[in-house]
């Protein structure tokens, strides 16, 4: 049995990207924000018109960039303005969740959900979570120790 | 090299309570291609916007940032005020540090590098906007509105009124639909056919309506300002123009069917009018009884027809037009009574639904207005009227409140005790639901000054009892169990998508709920528009309403396609997809996925073309596209990569 290096420095500020869309998450954050329900500032959003203009890539170069996590984020199924944006984006995600998996990317970096305009408690509960989680792993790419199973 | 010019917003205290504009302001000034920076209390204040102004004129700013609120609060104001400098208006981006930063965190430190990160990506990503134009697409003056219920008939007017074409198509042989069927409304008790009969006149003599009955809508191509739409009409075997209404015909026709209109309660012959009202006023063939039409066995009427206007050799009619924009009012079906298995409609004579009571008050209904139990055609001593069948229940039928059956069960047991003095009519229900106008007043009518008995609970079973119905429920006030008998059942159900609402949906590809019920493009400010641009939606195609709720409904979505049709051209925002041919594969992936159709393959160019007019700038393409070709204008892949490396940067 070979020896393990014993990770033990855990990230106390992680990164995650968030992706929203214009519709319905991007209104679901916005909503947060009228709210004014917090959540931790780690979180670092770009908007696009619909989540099915995310580019499986942009994800992976994320997280080449130095993300700590990818968080995408995108209208319900049946309520997408663009009527079946969200399919596409799940079923591409699904195959890339599997990729990054099988590379070595903990899971718990990689977060797709949906979130209504109205749901800016869920927004805020979703991310705080993941940012939760990430805080309780070491830090990932260019900047952290890499290779975690 | 860009000459970025950011402004900083600190909408009073709201964002510079959390953010540290001076540091924000320091950062940036030094970032690449920033060559101006500003700060101001309110940004969208007509001082804030003129400090943008000045400084596009004076720094010769190339791309505008202003880092404030959300997008859909002022992304159009910031627009119109580097448009009013000079400056192309896509050139703009809002970089959104309140909803997203300074109204979610209270650590200042750590807000002021988030917004600063913030702003950095979107200046990545405005540094690579190009600018753009919006399209002018050519519009067809003309609208079409789709089915004749009150909601079609309204939106028809209203659009012709404006002095536009309109093209009403409608499925049955006369316009009117379920409206023209009911005796009374509520909840004024004035007579149906007294307030929709003018109206249908009206659409039948208006210059700018044309009426096509016994027509539908086959296929829809285009886009808004020009959808061009195949419409069958389908053979009515009677010459419209010739047919005086003599009635000679029906007289000798041996052929007798149940009859439609009055929800099968009374017979027809296979040559009729649907009601003496029907517009266009004229017989119609039915074709599926008749005995003259292919092959010819009987041909009784028209040999007795003086004026000539019967021909079994018409043949359907594909007819093809061009409309600006359409109105769907294909309106609603009752929920199958027969599903609800254990109230035995089907199979127990007086067991009888809302529009056959609705038919059987009616004066010119079967019994003339006589309440008569279908069974041996006596008077009902006793009606039992129940509320929410097979609504409400998500366990075994529909989940949601069709929201005017409490309302029409108090009316049907309010006009039976007009006709029955010393009658009982008990009604079972969950809650009554009165919302709308007079409608708690007509309520109480009905309870105080009528007596009509009200019952909370639900009826488990109506079995036959001899003559009489044995009904048995619950009472879920005082957790009794009930027993009685009645004359007669009458089942207030709720409603359903029309047949031709499902159809018409998968024709012009609407979204639809999961009831099937159309969508609306927004539940609460988008009432009447589709996902569809150009197609609107008005009545009961996008969910259960009441009249006053369908005929305003109809009037808005007649406002809104007049909008379209009042200008020879229309503006379409062009952040769309553009294909690079140079480096195109032609794999067809892109086309697959477009939601729209708007991406298609030419032959003669051996080239994939995007349809700016179909359009709507989803982006899906683009990421799916293996190639890199085919890009969303101003928020292409290197556009996002270089927001993501800058967000990232420590």
């Amino acid at each position: 049995m070979s020896k393990t290096s014993q990770v033990t420095e855990l990230n106390s500020n992680p990164n995650v990207v968030l992706f929203l869309c214009r519709w319905c998450s991007g209104k679901g954050a916005d909503l947060a924000g009228t709210s004014r329900l917090h959540y931790p500032t780690n979180v670092l959003p770009i908007m696009v018109n619909c989540s099915s203009r995310i580019d499986p890539q942009h994800v992976v170069e994320a997280f080449l960039e130095g993300a700590d996590g990818v968080l995408i984020t995108g209208c319900h199924f049946g309520d997408c303005h663009y009527k079946t944006g969200n399919y596409k984006t799940f079923r591409r995600m699904s195959l890339l969740s599997r990729l990054l998996k099988q590379v070595g990317v903990n899971p718990k970096r990689f977060r797709i959900t949906w979130i209504s305009a109205t749901e800016g408690s869920k927004f805020a509960k979703i991310t705080t979570e993941m940012v939760e989680d990430l805080k309780k792993l070491p830090p990932y790419g260019k900047n952290g120790k890499g290779g975690e199973s | 090299m860009s000459k970025v010019g950011v402004f900083v917003c600190h909408c009073g205290r709201n964002i510079a309570h959390t953010v540290d504009i001076k540091k924000v302001l320091e950062t940036i000034k030094d970032y690449e291609d920033v060559v101006h920076v500003e700060d101001n209390m309110y940004m969208c204040s007509e001082p804030g916007q003129a400090v943008i102004k000045e400084a596009i004129k004076k720094h010769d700013l190339d791309r505008v940032v202003v880092a404030a609120c959300s997008k859909d609060m002022h992304e159009d104001t910031f627009r119109i005020v580097t448009k009013e400098a000079g400056l192309n208006q896509y050139l703009t981006e809002m970089a959104n540090i309140r909803e997203q930063c300074s109204w979610v965190h209270e650590d200042k430190k750590e807000s002021t590098e988030k917004a600063i990160k913030i702003i950095g990506s979107t200046i990545e990503r405005v540094k690579r906007n190009q600018a753009l134009e919006p399209y002018h697409i050519p519009v067809t003056r003309k609208a079409l509105v789709i089915g004749g219920g009150i909601a079609g008939i309204q939106a028809a007017l209203d659009i012709a009124d404006a002095g536009y074409q309109v093209t009403l198509v409608e499925k049955d042989s006369t316009i009117g639909g379920k409206m023209a069927q009911l005796a009374e409304t509520f909840p004024t008790l004035d007579c149906s056919q007294c307030i929709l009969t003018p109206k249908m006149v009206a659409v039948g003599r208006h210059p700018n309506i044309r009426l096509l009955t016994n027509s539908e809508v086959e296929n829809v191509d285009g886009y808004v300002g020009s959808f061009k739409v195949k419409i069958k009409k389908k053979p009515r075997y009677v010459i419209e123009e010739k047919c005086t209404i003599c009635d000679d015909c029906v007289h000798v026709c041996p052929v007798i069917v149940h009859d439609e209109y009055n929800a099968g309660l009374s017979p027809r012959k296979a040559i009729y009018i649907a009601f003496p009202q029907a517009v266009p006023a004229t017989y119609i063939i039915d074709p599926n009884t008749c005995l003259g039409i292919d092959p010819l066995i009987c041909a009784k009427c028209k040999e007795v027809c003086d004026p000539k206007a019967i021909d079994f050799d018409m043949h359907p009619e594909i007819l093809d037009e061009e409309f600006g924009a359409i109105v769907v009012a294909t309106g609603f079906s009752a929920y199958p009574y027969e599903e609800i298995g254990e109230y035995g409609y089907g199979n127990i004579h007086n067991v009888i639904s809302g529009l056959e009571f609705e038919r059987l008050l009616s004066a010119n209904g079967p019994t003339q207005g006589v309440i008569r139990r279908p069974s041996d055609g006596s008077i009902p001593k006793t009606v039992v009227f129940i509320h929410c069948a097979g609504s409400r229940d998500p366990a075994k039928h529909l989940p949601y409140c069709s929201k005017i059956c409490c309302m029409y069960a108090t009316k049907h047991a309010l006009q039976y005790k007009h006709l029955v003095h010393d009658g009982v009519a008990l009604n079972f229900y969950i809650d009554v639901r009165t919302a709308g106008k007079d409608y708690e007043e007509f309520y109480k009518r009905a309870t105080e000054e009528e007596s009509v008995i009200y019952v909370r609970g639900k009826v488990s079973e109506v079995i036959q009892d001899g003559e009489k119905l044995l009904i048995r429920g619950v009472n879920t006030l005082t957790s009794e169990s009930i027993e009685l008998h009645a004359d007669m059942v009458v089942l207030a159900t709720g409603l359903l998508p029309s047949k031709g609402t499902q159809e018409i949906s998968s024709i012009l590809k609407l979204s639809c709920d999961s009831k099937g019920f159309v969508k609306e493009a927004h539940p609460k400010l988008k009432p009447v528009e589709t996902a569809i641009s150009g197609v609107f939606v008005a009545g009961t195609a996008s969910g259960p309403k009441d009249i006053p709720e369908t005929v305003a409904q109809a009037s808005g979505a007649a406002a809104k396609a007049q909008i379209i049709l009042s200008s020879d051209f229309l503006e379409r925002d062009p952040v769309i997809a553009e294909i690079d041919d140079l480096t195109c594969g032609i794999c067809h992936t892109c086309i697959h996925v477009c939601p729209y159709g708007a991406i298609s393959y030419d032959e003669g160019q051996n080239k994939v073309l995007v349809n700016e007019a179909l359009c709507e700038g989803c982006g899906s393409c683009a990421a799916a596209c293996p190639s890199g070709s085919i890009e969303l204008r101003n928020s292409t892949y290197e556009s996002i990569s270089a927001s993501i490396k800058a967000l990232l940067k420590a």
